[in-house]
This record gives C-alpha cells, sequence and structure tokens, in this order.
C-alpha cells in the first residue's frame, strides 16, 4: 500500500506526469498486443486523414500511424532508457573512482571530462555518428558515454562527501579494497540523489536521440521511432496534413511528463520553496 | 584572472581538435582496408595510404590539419571536387545571419520579459509566462518549428514554409524567407534567456539590502531596475551569451528543418554521406564558436562582477 501513499503525496502536476509515464510505458511494454496493425504493415492508402477509419490516420506509404506510435513508444523509450542506464554506470563509476582515489586519477579525469562537455552534445554525437555509423548499440554506446560527464560530475561530488565520513575510513582503515568501498560505503550514500537526476538525464537522452532519429541518424528504417517518423511525414505538412505533429507531440508530452515527476519529487526532497 | 580562463579555453579547443581528428581517425577505421577490401595484399594497402598521405604519424597528420586549418585550408571534400572552404563559405553567412536577426529580437525581449515576470511574479501573468516558456524548453525543437509552420506558412500562408535564400536576395526578401526560422529560435532561446533572468532577480530580491529599500518604502518597479538589475547584470550576461552559443549549434536541426542552406544543414548532409573532411571542419568550428562564447561569457561576467574582478 506504499505506492498509494506516495500517490496521495503527490501534487496535482506530478500526477499528471506519473499519468502520462504510465501510459506510454505501458504502450512501450505492451505493443504487440495494443497495437491494431503491425509495425510495418501497409494497411491503406497514402496520409490517410486523421480521425477516419485510422485514428491518427496513415503516413508516407500508408502505414497505419497508431501502430507505428505505439512500436515507436518501444524502441525508442528502450534506447532512451539503456543509454542513460549506460551513461549513469559510468558517469558513477569514473566518478566514485575519482573521489576514492583522488589525486592523479582524479585530475585526469576531471580535465578529461572538462574538455568532452564543452563539446555540444549534438555536434558530438553527429561527429561519431558519422564516423561509426547507426546501429541500435553504437547509438546506446555514444549518446551514453556523452551524457556519462555530467553524471561525473554529479556523482563525483556526491561520492567526495561521502568519502570523508568516518565509516569510510574505518573502512580503509579495516585494509578494505577500493573496490569495495565504491560498492558498499559510497554506492549506497549517493544512490539517492543520483536517482533524482536519472529522470532528468532520461529527457535529454531523450531529447537527443529524438533529434538525431529526426536528422535521419537514429534507427534505421522500417523500425519504426518518434524523431524518424517526424521527419519522415514532415512533407506532408506543405500539403496541410498535421501527421508529422502527432510524433513529435508524443516526444513533447513524454518529457513534460517526467519534467512534471520530476519537478515535483525534487522540490518536496530538497524542501525548497520559490516564494518571495 | 581573466588570462587565466583565456588560457583554459584556448587549451580546452586545442584539446576538442585533438579529440575530434584522432577520435575521428580511430573510429572510421582504415579507410584503405575498408576500399580495398580484406583480401588486399599489404603492398596495395601500403601504397593507398601513401596515396591518401595516412602513411605518416597521427600526430604530424594532426599538426599539419591544424595548421591548414588555421590558414583555412581545410582540405577537399570527398563528395565532389570542392574545397572544404569554399563549401563553409557560402554556408557560414546563412548561419551568422540568422542568429544575428534571433539575437536581435529574442534578446531584448527575453530580458525584459524576465523583469516583468519578477516584478509581477506569483500572478497569473508570470505564471502563464512560466508554463508556456517551461513547455517550449521541454519540448524539442522540431516540435516548435513544425507548429510553427503549420501556423504561419500552412494555415495563414504569411511566411514560406521552405526557405531557400539565395545570394542574389535583397534584404528584405531574405528577412521575409527566413522568417520562419528567426521565429522559432527566437522563440526557443526566449524560453531561456527570460527563465534566467527571473530566477536571478528573484533570487537577488530575497537579500538584505532590497529588503532595506523595500522598508525605505521605494516603489518595486524601481528596486527593480535601480538596485536588482544591476546586481544581476552578470548572470544575465551569462544567459544572453550561452543562448547565443545555444543558437549557433541548436540552428543544426532548425535550418534541416525549414531546409535553410545554413553550415548546421550542411553538416547533417555530410554526416549522412561520410563526408569527413566536411564533417571534420563544421564541427570544428560549431564547438569553436560554442567554447569561445562560453569563454567570452566568463571574461564578460568578471569585468561586471567587481568581487570577481579584485581578488583577494
Amino acid at each position: 500500500m506504499k505506492i498509494i501513499e506516495f500517490i496521495k503525496d503527490l501534487n496535482w502536476s506530478a500526477r499528471i506526469g506519473l499519468i502520462i509515464i504510465l501510459f506510454f510505458a505501458f504502450c512501450a511494454a505492451f505493443a504487440p498486443w495494443v497495437a491494431p496493425y503491425g509495425e510495418s504493415q501497409i494497411v491503406g492508402d497514402v496520409w490517410e486523414p486523421i480521425g477516419g477509419e485510422f485514428l491518427f490516420g496513415t503516413d508516407l506509404i500508408g502505414r497505419d500511424m497508431l501502430s507505428r506510435l505505439i512500436f515507436g513508444a518501444r524502441n525508442t523509450i528502450v534506447l532512451a532508457l539503456i543509454t542513460t542506464a549506460c551513461s549513469f554506470s559510468l558517469g558513477a563509476l569514473m566518478g566514485f573512482l575519482a573521489a576514492t582515489m583522488g589525486g592523479w586519477v582524479d585530475q585526469l579525469l576531471s580535465r578529461i571530462v572538462d574538455i568532452i562537455i564543452s563539446v555540444p552534445t549534438l555536434i558530438a554525437a553527429l561527429i561519431v555518428v558519422s564516423a561509426v555509423g547507426t546501429s541500435f548499440f553504437v547509438l546506446a554506446a555514444v549518446i551514453g558515454i556523452i551524457y556519462a560527464m555530467p553524471v561525473y560530475r554529479i556523482a563525483r561530488a556526491v561520492a567526495m562527501d561521502v568519502e570523508v565520513m568516518d565509516y569510510v575510513e574505518a573502512a580503509r582503515l579495516r585494509g578494505e579494497g577500493l573496490w569495495w568501498i565504491m560498492k558498499r560505503e559510497i554506492l549506497p550514500n549517493a544512490m539517492t540523489p543520483l536517482a533524482a537526476e536519472f529522470g532528468l538525464r532520461f529527457c535529454f537522452v531523450f531529447l537527443l536521440i529524438s533529434g538525431l532519429s529526426f536528422l535521419g541518424l537514429g534507427l534505421q528504417p522500417p523500425l519504426a521511432d518518434w524523431g524518424a517518423m517526424v521527419r519522415s511525414n514532415s512533407e506532408g505538412i506543405a500539403w496541410g496534413f498535421m501527421h508529422p505533429l502527432i510524433p513529435a507531440s508524443c516526444i513533447a508530452l513524454l518529457t513534460i511528463g517526467i519534467n512534471l515527476l520530476v519537478d515535483s519529487l525534487v522540490h518536496k526532497a530538497s524542501g525548497l520553496r520559490d516564494d518571495h | 584572472m581573466i588570462l587565466k580562463r583565456v588560457g583554459l579555453g584556448l587549451f580546452t579547443l586545442l584539446a576538442i581538435s585533438l579529440l575530434i581528428t584522432v577520435g575521428v581517425e580511430m573510429l572510421s577505421g582504415d579507410v584503405c582496408t575498408a576500399i580495398l577490401g580484406q583480401m588486399a595484399s599489404e603492398e596495395t594497402v601500403a601504397a593507398c595510404h601513401k596515396k591518401l598521405d595516412l602513411d605518416r604519424p597521427m600526430f604530424v597528420r594532426y599538426v599539419e590539419w591544424l595548421f591548414n586549418f588555421l590558414q583555412g585550408d581545410m582540405g577537399n571534400s570527398l563528395a565532389n571536387e570542392r574545397t572544404v572552404l569554399e563549401l563553409i563559405s557560402a554556408r557560414i553567412g546563412n548561419t551568422l545571419y540568422l542568429a544575428a536577426l534571433s539575437s536581435l529580437v529574442a534578446i531584448p525581449l527575453g530580458i525584459s520579459l524576465g523583469v516583468v515576470a519578477a516584478l509581477y511574479r506569483n500572478t497569473g501573468f508570470d505564471r502563464g509566462i512560466s508554463v508556456t516558456t517551461l513547455s517550449t524548453i521541454s519540448v524539442p525543437d522540431f516540435f516548435v518549428a513544425y507548429i510553427l509552420m503549420a501556423l504561419f506558412a500552412v494555415k495563414f500562408q504569411i511566411f514560406p514554409a521552405i526557405s531557400n535564400v539565395s545570394s542574389g536576395m535583397g534584404f528584405w526578401e531574405r528577412f521575409y524567407v527566413s522568417g520562419l526560422p528567426v521565429l522559432t529560435l527566437t522563440l526557443i532561446s526566449i524560453a531561456h534567456m527570460m527563465r534566467m533572468t527571473r530566477a536571478s532577480i528573484v533570487n537577488l530580491l530575497a537579500s538584505p539590502y532590497i529588503e532595506m529599500a523595500k522598508l525605505k518604502g521605494i516603489k518595486p518597479g524601481r528596486i527593480i531596475v535601480k538596485h536588482a538589475l544591476p546586481n544581476a547584470w552578470a548572470p544575465i550576461i551569462q544567459v544572453v551569451i550561452l543562448n547565443i552559443a545555444f543558437m549557433v549549434v541548436g540552428v543544426v536541426i532548425i535550418e534541416v528543418v525549414f531546409v535553410y542552406p545554413g553550415l548546421g544543414a550542411l553538416m547533417v548532409d555530410s554526416v549522412q554521406l561520410r563526408n569527413m573532411p566536411v564533417v571534420q571542419a563544421t564541427a570544428m568550428i560549431f564547438a569553436a564558436a560554442y567554447v569561445l562564447l562560453n569563454l567570452l561569457a566568463d571574461v564578460l561576467s568578471i569585468i561586471a562582477n567587481p568581487r570577481l574582478r579584485h581578488r583577494r
């Protein structure tokens, strides 16, 4: 019954956010059962109107938009989740290493991160994608590494605070190894702030992935992907077809939903008030 | 202090250029084995290396590339017989025009909206603005672009949907054709600027000297403009320049949406064609613009803040 209490505790905007996230998560998880047609099944004429026989019409080669949206939710969200998880594992590992080992390791890692972080993310992603191409794992790895840099900074800062505690000192004196200290002393204490960051970082990753696939450099067709769906249907807009706006608003809706939830959680956790 | 920051910025630039060249080189693998296939004999591969100038150590080639780059020689495009410099110089003006025009509209509007929102904070006006800007920030750039396109190009037909500017256009015609990209960029960056301006002023309003001014009975408008704003300049300058930096980079997606012949569209096209010299050069330009603008922001805020200028 903890879940019900948790929901009761949220304010209305966070609840809306939660509903949006759960809705998309449901679509993503049960895509083959929810979607009326197959992912790349051609079911009708080109650009059939929205709200007719097909709820969201059909796309530029006659595939059902709704089905593609649902499968797209699966592809895009799973890719973004894996990528965010990669960036957190890598960033946290580097951050903890820098904080526990200190000295030249810290200096070296921090300077490298400083440099990588000063390249705009989209540009960095474009360079790497142009060199190694776009497959699911390449995208996850590349964007994961790029977004590991801000995570490194947070993880390092948090771990620095933990590292000076007496119990870490005690573990050191006990002769525990570096890995043990990182896993058993620092990680549990750094978990909460890192978890709070996760939602926010997921949004950035998600937007970057959509941007890349919008530029035709994300997941390749026939896999459905929201960003690519916007791009491939964009010609329709000049003829008055509003189809590309549907996947675009899905991207927008999901990011706004996550922002709403994360905002209120962070707000509550930090006890901040922004009156005056 | 300033010198140290400038030095750091230049070092970063150098490191980025190294990162880009080495990264591209390592990631793309051996071009020659890719062309000739796995079965090629060692001699043919070596000959190919010699032809493409790959037989010398990477570092030597990097230094050479850097010097050529600084002199404006960026090599040849792989897709056609033109030099990279030629391709870029044809486009860079368009991108700068877009960024400059949007900044011209967005900066005054963003700051004044921020001040007004701080003045009437927690009223309906403030909430309305804050919800609008928050949603502009959290949606993808191309969403804003397409909404504007659907509205102004399709529904009301005020601006053309595709902004294919060409060099022969007069000022007004160019202005008209690039209307939608400018509008999109402006909207997105106003949101950032307005929020930061509001936040930094609201933050200052909590400080004791503002409380004092309030107790002396000074009008709220005067407090904000005369007392709070001067102290808020440093963060505002930061925001403004960071926004220009964002524009120069964020322009990539907007240019693609409106088929605007700028640097960003060139970069995306080259990435798709794997035209590495062009990708490398455009990436370097974007990264340099970003780093230099960040540097400028830091230097200006040091100058604007006496406490940072005179370090104890």
